[in-house]
Formats: structure tokens, sequence, C-alpha cells
């Protein structure tokens, strides 16, 4: 039988801080990396509606933003307005803003730009239908509608 | 040292914001060509779903609720009983899968400029989860997985082509006002 001798009065050991920076290293890169700073300020309020059928946006350099809905600023009135970069826009400036965000993409990828709706859940469609129009006639076919996911409903 | 990473660190903590952009994804069609005849579609093939400024549905000249929308959807689609009033079945051979049977169904979706936007994404919902379930099933039958789990891109496109997005909006009519 084995015997383990206890000598002297027990106390536990420090923790050993070495690693710690690695630690914090690994965590800043990780926000590094994963960190997309928001260039846009918001003009419009956007709260998408909900669905359940949603699909990830993968490439998120490929993608470029129409917001639509009412302005932040009460004095603008309630009116449903479209907004692109930083400023409200008119539809037809969407032709533009499609070229605009062509030119910024290598060539390879150009036919891949996915256009995102973000649009407010109260708004009409009177103006969505407008920009798709711009949209199709400006080229670009493939549109995302902004959602916010809804917990998939269980099956009855 | 450590303090300037952890300054970084929480300065990156705040201001990251995890965007989950996610949403429905369609492909517009190219702008209409004027020259060109209208497509000759029989009538049987066509599921009309209408919304209106009051955000009511209307399917076929009847008012439906929502919620029966994407049984009637995935029953126009699939037409399982060949009944002469819904599209006609056709057998077509898609490489992987041998020969499906799918039918020549489309649903035309149109809205008045009055419909909410949030009412129009319900029925895109629905009828995207009509397909997808549709896709499901196939999938789950031939591969034994949800289409979602498909690893192989070559299944996925298969079940894709039997099984297409077969939703088509009608050209914007100037309907229904701003209100």
């Amino acid at each position: 039988m084995a015997r383990f001798k206890r000598s002297g009065s027990r106390s536990t050991p420090g923790i050993n801080t070495g690693s710690m920076s690695d630690i914090i290293f690994m965590f800043l890169f990780f926000f590094m990396v994963i960190t997309t700073i928001r260039e846009v300020t918001l003009e419009v309020k956007v709260l998408p509606p909900q669905a359940s059928e949603v699909q990830k946006l993968e490439k998120k350099s490929l993608v470029s933003f129409i917001y639509i809905g009412q302005p932040r600023k009460v004095s603008l009135g309630t009116e449903s307005r479209i907004q692109l970069n930083n400023q409200f826009a008119s539809v037809g400036d969407i032709q533009s803003f499609v070229a605009a965000e062509r030119a910024s993409r290598d060539e390879s990828e150009k036919n891949f730009i996915t256009t995102s709706l973000k649009v407010d859940m109260n708004t009409r469609m009177g103006i969505v239908t407008d920009v798709k129009q711009e949209l199709r006639n400006a080229g670009a076919f493939k549109i995302n509608y902004s959602t916010r996911k809804l917990a998939k409903k269980s099956e009855d | 040292m450590a303090d300037i990473s952890f300054l970084l660190l929480t300065f990156f903590l705040l201001t990251s914001s995890i965007d989950t952009d996610q949403g429905i994804t369609r492909k517009l069609p190219p702008p209409p060509d004027p020259n060109a005849k209208p497509p000759d579609i029989k009538e049987r093939n066509v599921l009309k779903v209408l919304v209106n400024k009051s955000d009511r549905l209307l399917v076929q000249g009847q008012p439906i609720d929502i919620r029966q929308l994407k049984d009637r959807a995935k029953e126009f689609l699939t037409n399982p009983k060949n009944d002469p009033n819904l599209p006609e079945v056709e057998e077509i051979t898609v490489n992987n899968l041998g020969t499906v049977r799918t039918t020549k169904g489309i649903i035309s979706l149109k809205n008045d400029r009055g419909t909410s936007y949030d009412m129009y994404i319900q029925v895109q919902n629905e009828l995207t989860a009509a397909i997808n379930e549709l896709r499901d099933d196939l999938s789950q039958q031939r591969f034994g997985t949800k289409f979602a789990d498909l690893t192989n891109a070559a299944y996925s496109e298969a079940i894709q082509k039997a099984i297409p997005v077969a939703i088509s909006e009608a050209e914007p009519e100037n309907i229904g006002g701003q209100k």
C-alpha cells in the first residue's frame, strides 16, 4: 500500500498567468476579425418583418444595401423614403447606385452582387415595387428581402 | 502590453455587432421585352395569388386565409391525384435523380401598391415554405437527408432542378393607391 505523505501546511498554488496574454490576444483577434464597423448611419427606421424560411447572406463584401422606411427625424414626415449609402434618395437614383456598387467590385465578382432590401414592415408595397423595377432595369437581379428570424412553428 | 491588448479587446467587444443578415432570396426576371409575345401558358398551370391593399388574399378567385396558403401551394405544385384542374404532370429526367414526377405549375403573385410589406413577405414566406417542404420530401426520399443538409452540391442542384422556385411576379400595375 502506498502512503502519501503530507508535508507542511497545504496551500493552493497560484494560477499561472503566463498564458493569459495569449488568451487575451486570441480574443482580440477573434473580435477584430468578426467586427464589421457599420459605415452607414441609418436615416430611416427599419424594422424588418419576420419570416421562417430564411437564407443567410453569404459573402458580406458582395452585398449592397437599400434601406426603405419612415425617416427618423419627425420633421421629415411619415412617408417612406429610400436611403442609399448615407443619404435619402429617390427611385431614379437607384440605377446610378447599382452602377457605383458594380464599379467598386472586382471584375470577376460583378455578377454576384446581391442587393439586400432592408425594408420596414409597415412600408407599402408601392415604393418597394418601384425599387424592384429599377433594380431590374439596372440589371441587379439577385435580391434578398431582409427579415428577422422567426422561431419555426412546431408541426401540428 | 497587456493593458493595450485589453483596451483593444474591449473596444472591439463594444463595436462589434454580429450581424446576422438573413432573408428571403429571390431572383428578379429581366425587364420585359416589349416585342416578345407573352408566353402561352395554360390556365390550369397557373395559381393566381392576389394580395389587395387591405392585406387580404385571393387565390384562384377565392378569398383564403394565409395559413391555408402553404398547403394550397403544395397541392398545386404536386397535383397528387392528377386532378384535371391542377397543373399538368410530367416526368422529367434529372442527373443523379433519374425520372422525377413534376408539374408545370407556376404560382403567379400579384400585389397592390397599397399592400403592406409585412404581408407581402408573409406570402412569400409561405410560398417558399411550400417549395422548401417539397424539396425536403424529395431529398429525404432519395438521399436520406433534408435539402438544407445536403453536402453534395450536385445533389442539391438536382433537387433544385426537379423542384424549381416556380413563383412569378406579375408586372406591376398602378392600382391600390398609396394608402
